[in-house]
Order: C-alpha cells, then structure tokens, then sequence
C-alpha cells in the first residue's frame, strides 16, 4: 500500500491541495470559520452548562473543550470521509487509481484543521491554569487512534453511501444521538458504576477521556482505556478495509 | 516491454452488469423492499465473450451501436474494471483517455485543473512544471489560467483536456472518441497531435463511429454488437458488414 501511496503521490498531493482549497473556498474567513465554530459552540455550552455540571468538575472549560475537540474532529472527518467516493467518481471511472485516496486525502485536510484547534486548545488550558507537564505528549497515543478510527469509519460511510444515499441523514442523526452519549458537558460520576462501565462502549468516549485523564487529571489512563483506544481504530479500519476490496469492482455500477 | 508478445490479449472476456430496483432507494426502502421480497435486481453481460490479440504498432477500431459494451471494453483493458470472466493481458504501460471533458472540478482554476488532470494521467511533478506552459499555449487559454474551471466554455475545457492528454507517452493508447475536439482550427491541430503520437509505434485501440475514420486509420477492427463479438479482423471487410447491418436496421 506504502508502495502504490508513493507511485500516486502527486496525484495524493493535488487531491489534498483541492480539498483544502474547497473546503475553505480560498477565503481568510473560511480557515477561521473552522476554528470559530468550535469555539463558539464551546462558549454556548460553557454558558448553558456550567450552572448544572460546571460546579462539580473541576477545570470544566478545559472538561468541556476536550470533549468538543475531539468530537468535532471526528464528526468532520467521517462528514468529508463519506462523500470521498461519490464526489471524485468522475475520476476513479476513468482512471485506474487506488480508490482509498480520495478518503486518505479527506481526512487530511480535516486533520490539519483538528491540528489547528488542538493548538487552541493548549492554548485553552494555559490560561484554565494548567500547567503543562510530560504526560502531554502522551496525547500522541490517542491521537494517532483516533485518525485512523475516523478513516476507518469514513471508509465504512464512504462505502455505503455509493449505495444508499440516505446514509446521510441517518448518519447525521447518528452523529447527534452518539454526541449526547459522548459525556461531553456532563459528569459520569453521578451515574453507578456498572452504567459508567457502558459509556466505554462508546470510542469517542473513550478518546475524550484520555484527553481529560492526562490534561485534567495529571494521570496516565489504565490499560483498559489504551487497548480500548487501538480496539476501536483497529476494527473499524479492519471493516472499512474490507468493504473497500469487497465492494472495490461493485461501486463502478453505482456510480 | 517485451517486442516479440503480443501487447493486448484478451481471451473470453465478459463483464456482467447490474440493473434494476438497486440505484437511489436508500438504506430504509432497500430493507423494505428486501422483507417483502419485492427488491429485484437484473443482470446483463455488457460484454459478453470477446477475444482478440493486438501486437505492437497495432491500431484497433472498435465500432458498434450505441450500447454494445465499446466504452466498457475500453474500461476493462484500461484496467478500470476486472472482467467478471475471461483473461487479460496487457504488456506495457497504458494511457486511457476516456470521456475526457468530465472529471475536471469547477471551483478549482484552469491552472490546478490542468495539474490535477496531469496527477491523474501519472505524470510526474516535474513533468508537469516543464510542460506546463506549453499545454496552456496549445490549448490557447493563456488569458484564463487562473479563472475558475467552470467560468469556461465547453470548447475550452475539451481544449483543455486534449491539451494535457496528448502529452502521454504509453505503450498502449486507449482512445474514447477524442480524436477530434473543438472549432475547426482546433480540429485539425488536435488531429495532427494525435497522428504524431499513433505514429510513434504505439498500440493504439480507438472507438469511433465514423467507419471512414476507422477504414482510413486502422489495420484491425472489432465490431460489437450487444456486448458479442461479431467479428475481428480486416478494416475493410468489417466495417463494409457493418454498414450493410446498419442498413438492414434502419431501412
């Protein structure tokens, strides 16, 4: 796979140029919209939340951000991933490319934005007064799984969406009903212990609490958590990987 | 590239197509439609059992109604689509120039476009940089480079794309209908680049519904009927059946 990446490596290039160009329609306004957008929904949560939750956690602004961040993250990567497929079939049905491209380079120019917001983001916890410490760099870890979580899940959504083009919607329902049960602005202590064991079914929780566990609390997640976080990108990579070679002749009739 | 194999051989190649209730029901009308029973889905060979062997300098023309599986045979040998049966085999690199006025993104300027279209064709960077001025000069969209694709005209964007098409350099060239784009002064230039580079030696297979085209160009013909093979061989003898077919078709 390395291989052909770098036999398509000016066309990965070009293909990445494209979608961060369109994805900011080559305005100013257009990268700061991105990063204002996660920050204005923080502020309205910040606002709404802090009477019910804020006096129970400790550094909620940062509780609250690490949640958004991540979510917002993964929702618009699995967003821009679905419709990698379907909006360069004009190419893939007339050249002969690998067609995982067009997905890899979607969800480049998300991460690059999710780069940006995590920059804020340290930001953010400055001035919460949280002082950095080397635990930080273990974010890496859960970074790293959670790219490769949403390019699985985007291979998994770019699949079904060359054959049902209502995914969409019932993606974005999806989407809405996982983030109530991501604990982004509330605190999971209040329920018992074995319903607190089921929020870890949930991979976008899990990623938002290892955030919070290094960044709020000082601490290195338990094992639990790490082979939760690489459990997760694993398999839905394995599943997206396999629609791809599975589907890889059949998406040509649907398109 | 090996000279004494044959560089396109295709033995018994067929492509089954799907058709029917499948395309744009969504997720919620497939479920119903499958636990009532009421979801069907037809087959058909778009191509059905075609074997020819091609050498090197060859140039093929496939001709055929609309709809005998030309475009999806030109997919298969450019290795677009397997073959759902039969085998082929292809010695040497091979250019595909297919429907060449799609595929271009219209909020990117002529100048990304024409990069991208370059990516797509498996130039290299380089390439293109050193190229790059002289496609823009052939396709004479000088004063356009940097408007957004779609602000041009149709005659512009398949100026365009011949422009940086004809600078391939294969083994094998698959041609869909492109040897002739744009206004007359266009025309004829676009067909001269085109003759220049079959000349070089290249395998060449190209569809055409022109006959006289085809009897002019090319050593060889395939005609398809409906995804068969109705014959292989000699330009003359082939497209003098065809027409004879056409004949009894239409009159």
């Amino acid at each position: 796979m390395l291989r052909k990446l770098k036999k398509h490596q000016f066309l990965f290039e070009e293909l990445v140029k494209r979608d961060f160009k369109k994805k900011y329609k080559r305005t100013v306004l257009g990268i700061l919209w991105s990063l204002l957008s996660p920050l204005l929904t923080l502020l309205v949560m910040r606002i709404v939340f802090t009477e019910f939750f804020g006096r129970t956690t400790n550094h909620y602004t940062t509780y609250l951000f690490a949640g958004t961040l991540v979510f917002s993250y993964f929702s618009d990567a699995t967003n821009q991933g679905m419709s990698s497929l379907v909006d360069n079939a004009g190419i893939f049905t007339k050249v002969n490319v690998p067609k995982y491209l067009f997905l890899l380079s979607k969800n480049v120019s998300s991460l690059i934005n999710f780069g940006l917001t995590f920059l804020i983001f340290l930001g953010f916890c400055l001035l919460d007064g949280i002082a950095f410490h080397w635990k930080f760099l273990l974010l890496v870890y859960p970074i790293v799984c959670l790219v490769f979580f949403n390019i699985g899940v985007g291979s998994i959504l770019s699949a079904l969406y060359v054959f049902f083009k209502d995914i969409q919607y019932l993606y974005s329902i999806f989407t809405l009903m996982l983030m109530y049960l991501s604990a982004i602005f509330y605190n999971i202590d209040a329920y018992e212990p074995a319903v607190q064991k089921l929020f870890l079914l949930n991979p976008i929780y899990v990623y938002i609490s290892y955030f919070r566990t290094i960044v709020i609390n000082n601490a290195i997640p338990d094992l639990v958590t790490h082979l939760l976080a690489f459990g997760y990108a694993f398999a839905v990579l394995l599943i997206g990987a396999r629609m791809y070679k599975k589907h890889n002749q059949k998406f040509l009739y649907y398109l | 590239m090996d000279n004494t194999k044959p560089t396109v051989v295709l033995k018994d190649v067929s492509v089954r197509y799907i058709i029917g209730d499948f395309k744009n029901i969504g997720l919620k009308e497939f479920i119903v439609r499958k636990l009532s029973h009421n979801y069907h889905v037809k087959e058909f060979w778009a191509v059905d059992g075609v074997s020819f062997s091609l050498e090197k300098g060859d140039l093929l023309g496939i001709i055929g109604s609309n709809g005998a599986g030309k475009s999806t045979l030109l997919k298969v040998i450019a290795g677009i689509m397997n073959p759902t049966k039969g085998k082929v085999e292809i010695n040497g690199n091979v250019a595909a120039l297919l429907e060449l006025a799609s595929g271009f993104d219209g909020e990117l300027t002529v100048k990304e476009n024409t990069y991208l279209r370059g990516a797509m064709l498996g130039y290299t960077r380089r390439f293109m940089d050193e190229m790059y001025d002289s496609i823009i000069e052939f396709a004479e969209l000088q004063e356009f480079q940097d408007r957004p694709f779609k602000q041009l005209s149709s005659g512009m964007k398949s100026r365009l794309a011949f422009s940086i098409a004809s600078l391939v350099n294969p083994d094998i060239l698959i041609l869909d209908e492109v040897l002739s784009v744009g206004d007359g002064a266009f025309r004829k230039k676009s067909e001269e680049k085109m003759m220049e580079i079959i000349g070089r030696g290249v395998t060449t297979i190209l569809v055409s519904h022109s006959t006289q085209q085809i009897r002019q160009l090319c050593n060889k013909v395939l005609w398809l009927e409906k995804g068969k093979q109705m014959g292989f061989g000699d330009p003359i003898e082939m497209c003098k059946q065809y027409e004879e077919f056409l004949r009894q078709k239409y009159f």
